[in-house]
């Protein structure tokens, strides 16, 4: 989901001149967009060697860490917005690193792939699990271990006393306000600490 | 083969105030340099060298076969910190003996060889020195300090003494300190060394021996801890020494050999039922590369050199506060460590990365995944030379006007 239009969308959370971390960053294009169009600062978190690589060639700083093993490395409320951007649904402590983003950041944004999205629930209906542009894998070799739903989120959240600030879906770049648990393949939410 | 390199000295007369309170005068430094300085003097990167290394960083020397400099894999024309880009500077340290002053060099106050008399000298006090030679050098502020285990350690301290001076900090396989288990194994060496007979209190010079069982088992306890227990096994695992090949050949075990079934040839021999004769690939090698480091190191050199390592502790006076000590650094930093690497663990570089981010300064991190142990910041691996090139690269275009 690196598609500019997307990036765009979600950067307009990220308020000018943030201190910002971008957990799972991949090649570190949304931090590199951050800083040079929205003035941000900040550190990507990766673990995949050539994302590592690609950051630092384009002058984004990266340290490579695993997620897996939380962020005891960051301090409380030290970054103005924590990203996990396609990051979520890769992780097994995904509630864990949820209560994390929520500590270190002031606010957060997360978007994950929408399991609900009509596409989806099409191929469910068939007695298919569905295998898309936006998810793309077998279901017995996909990284994507925590499938969930725009609507699975509020719970989540509202479970682990996050104050949703905004969210809406994303389609095609396109933002979804109108029944985004249907009509959207991507849910992003901002939200902070209650 | 690499370009031809140069070791110059410097002499200086002014005596250099030591952390421990001593001093020492009328002292050289050997150094070497690659490349071109730039117009403003923008353009040097200093690099900082580790226990056995030296100021020959790069290059060969004329007519020297198998003289490369230690890392010149890294540091060349074209090479990862591109000497064509780069003023590249390598310096001895005190108390080495490689070409500045040391132990085997003369007391101007005595008129005799130091030996045991050169002062304890620090971390600190051989950066000190280092920013003397580039005040001779006319080099305001560096591009980088960059250095390796030990030299890593330089280069933090550089940051921390003189901040300024600096832009970037790559620090490599490195830590803040060293836990109790790295200064038990340089303990070990110097008993090794201390309580061979040939060393005479240090004054072994005037004895005319070297105390080279001692250097030997340093050395040996130095190198079981910069590999990795898989790299050892896959270089030698069980395999016996093959009686039929010259001992200068142990260095590896024979073309073909399978390490877990102890490898072709010796699988034609019993074992020697010896305690003593060589009867492992492991022990030859081993004592092949006490041997060799025994032949070349000053003994009173691996005493200094290991209790510089042991004394480095920038937290100490923050009462052991990391996030503190590096409150006053302002460069920007590159970290990389080497997932086996057990002397200098990713676990030490991520509390540097930690109290970076503490104190908000710029930091990048990266991770190793190379089986080589310590080892693996001297040697080529992909991910790593890659990590540099691009690093050094933006350092590159941040100096363009």
């Amino acid at each position: 989901m690196t598609e500019t239009v997307a990036m765009q969308a979600l950067a307009r959370l990220v308020p000018p001149g943030s201190r910002v971390l971008d957990l799972g960053c991949g090649d570190g294009a949304m931090l590199d967009y951050l800083q040079r169009e929205r003035g941000c600062t900040g550190y990507g978190v990766e673990i995949a060697d050539a994302n590592v690589l690609a950051c630092v060639q384009r002058g984004v700083q990266v340290l490579q860490l695993n997620l897996e093993e939380g962020l005891a490395m960051f301090g409380d409320n030290s970054f103005d917005v924590v990203l996990q951007i396609d990051t979520l649904q890769h992780l097994h402590n995904a509630e864990t690193m949820l209560r994390e983003t929520a500590r270190v950041g002031r606010t957060g944004v997360v978007a994950f792939p929408n399991f609900a999205h009509w596409p989806n629930r099409l191929s469910i209906l068939r007695g298919r699990m569905p295998v898309t542009r936006r998810l793309p894998y077998q279901w017995y070799d996909t990284p994507n271990i925590r499938v969930g739903t725009y609507k699975d989120f509020e719970v989540l959240a509202t479970k682990n006393s996050l104050r949703i600030l905004e969210s809406f879906g994303l389609e095609g770049g396109e933002e979804v306000r109108w029944l985004p648990n249907a009509r959207a393949g991507t849910a992003v939410f901002h939200f902070e600490r209650a | 083969m690499s370009f031809i390199a140069t070791p110059q000295t410097m002499h200086f007369t002014e005596a250099l105030p030591l952390q421990s309170g001593a001093s020492i005068r009328d002292y050289h430094l050997a150094y070497e340099t690659y490349g071109t300085l730039n117009a403003d003097r923008s353009n040097a990167v200093l690099v900082c060298h580790a226990l056995n290394a030296s100021h020959h960083v790069a290059g060969v020397y004329e007519g020297q076969d198998k003289s490369e400099g230690w890392w010149d894999n890294m540091i060349g024309p074209g090479k990862s910190v591109d000497t064509d880009r780069f003023f590249v500077i390598g310096v001895n340290n005190l108390g080495s003996c490689f070409g500045s002053t040391g132990p085997m060099h003369v007391h101007p106050d005595t008129g005799e060889v130091y030996g045991a008399d050169f002062p304890v000298v620090t971390v600190e006090d051989w950066v000190n020195a280092q920013a003397r030679l580039l005040d001779r050098l006319g080099i305001p502020q560096l591009a980088a300090v960059l250095g390796g285990s030990l030299g890593g350690m330089q280069a933090l301290s550089w940051t921390l003494q003189y901040p300024e001076r600096m832009r970037y900090a790559v620090v490599v396989a490195s830590a803040p300190n060293l836990t109790a288990e790295n200064i038990a194994f340089n303990e070990v060496a110097r008993r090794a060394i201390v309580t061979d007979p040939d060393f005479h209190g240090g004054h072994f010079y005037r004895h005319g021996v070297v105390p080279k069982r001692g250097l030997r088992i340093a050395r040996m306890i130095g190198h079981i801890t910069y590999l990795s227990d898989d790299v050892m096994n896959e270089k030698f695992g069980r395999s016996l020494r093959a009686p039929t090949l010259p001992a200068s050949r142990g260095s590896l075990p024979p073309e073909g050999a399978d390490p877990a079934r102890g490898g072709p040839a010796p699988d034609l021999r019993d074992y020697l039922y010896s305690t003593q004769d060589i009867e492992f690939q492991i022990e030859s090698y081993l004592r092949y590369q006490g041997d060799k480091f025994s032949d070349y190191f000053d003994a009173n050199t691996y005493l200094l050199i290991t209790r510089a390592l042991d004394y480095f502790d920038p937290a100490r006076a923050h009462g052991g506060n990391l996030t503190r000590a590096l409150a006053s650094a302002r460069a920007k930093f590159l970290l990389v460590s080497f997932t086996t690497d057990w002397r200098f663990s990713p676990a030490r570089s991520r509390e540097i990365v930690k109290a970076l981010l503490d104190n908000r300064r710029g930091v990048s991190y990266a991770e190793i995944d190379a089986p080589h142990g310590h080892d693996a910041f001297l040697l080529d691996d992909a991910r790593y030379m890659g990590v540099m090139r691009s690093y050094f690269d933006s350092i590159h275009e941040e100096l363009q006007p």
